[in-house]
């Protein structure tokens, strides 16, 4: 009996393995990294009953195929990417079986971006620095700090189903949709009094658009520009996740997962976590606007995400 | 006893950042590494990274076991007993740089900014220990300051697709060494053939913030015995 895991045969546009991410190393330089959506991953773990951070392949845009070396259990959340077994359309956001020899096909998406593959027991895959985190600009984590890539074999950890593990699926009204728009909350933080009170209010009316430089690093956006009057030249400081900056040309930068760990532009707020998860699934030329909220709100946005979550109970199926 | 202030500031839903300011960078960056320690001993519990720079630091916490009201006090408590640690910087760390005109494309420009020859550019260059401020950009890659003025030449208008690893560079009053090939826009004044980040290694990198660092120049025999590529 071979080791338990998948062979690649597809690895689509872009596929990584990820997990929640590499904290604790800025002292190196190196960036968080992780998954982009982490709402999708949270239901991933959730369906196959693994730790909340077991490796999985953040697959984007579409397009991954493998065969299966060993009787498995597998997933598959975030975007609309159709997906098959052996030819046969079945259900994603629940948990499937597959045995020896068995071909998975995981579509283009049609709707969002990134889609999560995982397995019950998670891959077996060494951490570098905390965390299999790939973040490619870095050459960190995954497979030698790459992409997927066609024929690579990867490990499934050894996991102890039982005769009695019965199959779970997430009900369709939990479930996000995607669209090509997003409003995202800002807290005002960081340089926002650098901004005039007429810049602030024009920041968030303007409607944005993702342009083509958005990646894992920063979505762009594109849009009518904001000034900023800086007081003083600003030092490098530490950058946090989703903190928007606006760089001299006035159009703003979402700083996303594998962002650099300092940088030097005035910033104008940060977006909250929960709504870069949406962020995250939008596109080039996506619709982006931006509404304030207070820390104590996100705050209060954050534990009332958790406990609604943890209300949710799967279904058998 | 140096006059310094510290401002807690909101960062991110899970972030504080606080700025330290001195008369100097050097003053304050001793502060921020002095709180950093003191961060890292007393709110290990509820804190999860931190992130050093020139003046500031970034302290992200857990949501789900403190909030910001909380954290900023405790921050505050810690900036009142934090003291500067300026003097002692734990190491010094002498790296070889092989300054040439092959190796230092920019070399010409920075000496006719300065009005000086190639090798007083050179001499000046080296002449100064520098201390690692912040790491970031890139892994490995320190932020050293404070370049002599007259060499403080700003960066390329339009920056390099490809720098080459190890390229020591000046950008006004900061140098830096490229421990990877990477784009970038600081003036290159020579190689270091020493590995800068080694991410197999036990240490993967020769230096910290808050390091002492100088330059010391070898021919191009020396760069290539040492493992140094052209």
């Amino acid at each position: 009996m071979s080791t338990p895991g998948i062979k690649i045969l597809e690895p689509g546009l872009l596929s990584t393995l990820q997990d929640n991410g590499r904290f604790g190393q800025t002292q190196l330089g190196l960036s968080n990294g992780g998954v982009a959506d982490k709402h999708s991953y949270y239901w991933l773990n959730r369906l196959l009953g693994n730790s909340n951070n077991a490796p999985c392949i953040e697959i984007t845009g579409g397009g991954f195929s493998f065969v299966a070396n060993s009787s498995l259990i597998f997933a598959l959340t975030g975007a609309e990417m159709p997906l098959s077994i052996n030819g046969h359309m079945v259900e994603r956001w629940r948990s499937h079986s597959l045995k020896a020899g068995d071909r998975v096909d995981i579509d283009f998406a049609q709707g969002g971006v990134r889609s999560y593959l995982g397995f019950q027991g998670g891959f077996a895959q060494a951490k570098q620095f905390g965390s299999v985190s790939t973040v490619l600009r870095e050459g960190i984590g995954g497979i030698d700090g790459c992409r997927l890539s066609r024929g690579l074999q990867l490990s499934v950890a050894e996991f102890k189903a039982g005769s009695n593990w019965r199959h779970l699926r997430l009900a369709e009204q939990h479930r996000p949709r995607f669209s090509n728009s997003a409003t995202l909350r800002l807290i005002p933080t960081y340089q926002q009094q650098w901004f005039s009170r007429l810049q602030q209010r024009r920041f968030f009316s303007i409607r944005y658009r993702v342009s083509s430089q958005a990646d894992r690093m920063g979505y762009r956006l594109s849009g009518a520009a904001i000034q900023c009057q800086p007081p003083k030249p600003l030092l490098s400081e530490g950058i946090a996740l989703g903190a928007v900056q606006i760089p001299p040309d006035g159009q703003p930068i979402i700083l996303l997962q594998d962002r650099q760990t300092i940088g030097g532009y005035p910033k104008i707020g940060a977006v909250l976590s929960l709504d870069i998860d949406v962020l995250m699934q939008t596109q080039q030329g996506a619709e982006i606007r931006f509404v304030p909220i207070s820390m104590e709100q996100a705050h209060n946005q954050l534990h009332l995400n958790k406990a609604r979550r943890e209300a949710i109970t799967l279904e058998y199926c | 006893m140096t006059t310094a202030q510290f401002h807690v500031q909101l960062a991110s839903e899970d972030a504080l950042i606080v700025y330290a300011e001195a008369d100097s960078i050097a003053t304050s960056n001793g502060l921020i590494r002095a709180l950093d320690g003191l961060i890292t001993a007393e709110l290990g519990q509820v804190v999860i990274e931190t992130t050093p720079s020139y003046g500031s630091i970034l302290v992200r916490f857990d949501p789900y076991k403190t909030d910001h009201f909380h954290l900023r006090q405790k921050l505050k408590h810690l900036t009142s007993v934090c003291v500067c640690q300026e003097q002692t910087a734990e190491q010094l760390v002498t790296l070889p740089v092989y300054y040439s005109v092959e190796s230092g494309p920019d070399l010409q420009r920075i000496a006719e900014f300065a009005g000086l020859s190639i090798e007083e550019v050179i001499e000046i260059h080296q002449a100064q220990v520098y201390q690692v401020f912040a790491i970031g950009f890139a892994p490995g890659f320190a932020y050293l300051g404070e370049v002599d003025p007259r060499l403080a030449l700003p960066r390329l208008s339009t920056p390099r697709a490809q720098v080459p690893k190890g390229a020591v560079a000046i950008a006004e009053r900061q140098t830096a060494i490229y421990p990877a090939p990477s784009p970038g826009g600081w003036n290159i004044v020579g190689l270091c053939p020493v590995d800068l980040f080694s991410p197999d290694s036990n240490c993967p990198m020769p230096y910290k913030v808050g390091d002492n660092v100088r330059f010391e120049a070898i021919n191009k025999q020396e760069f290539i015995d040492l493992g140094g590529q052209l």
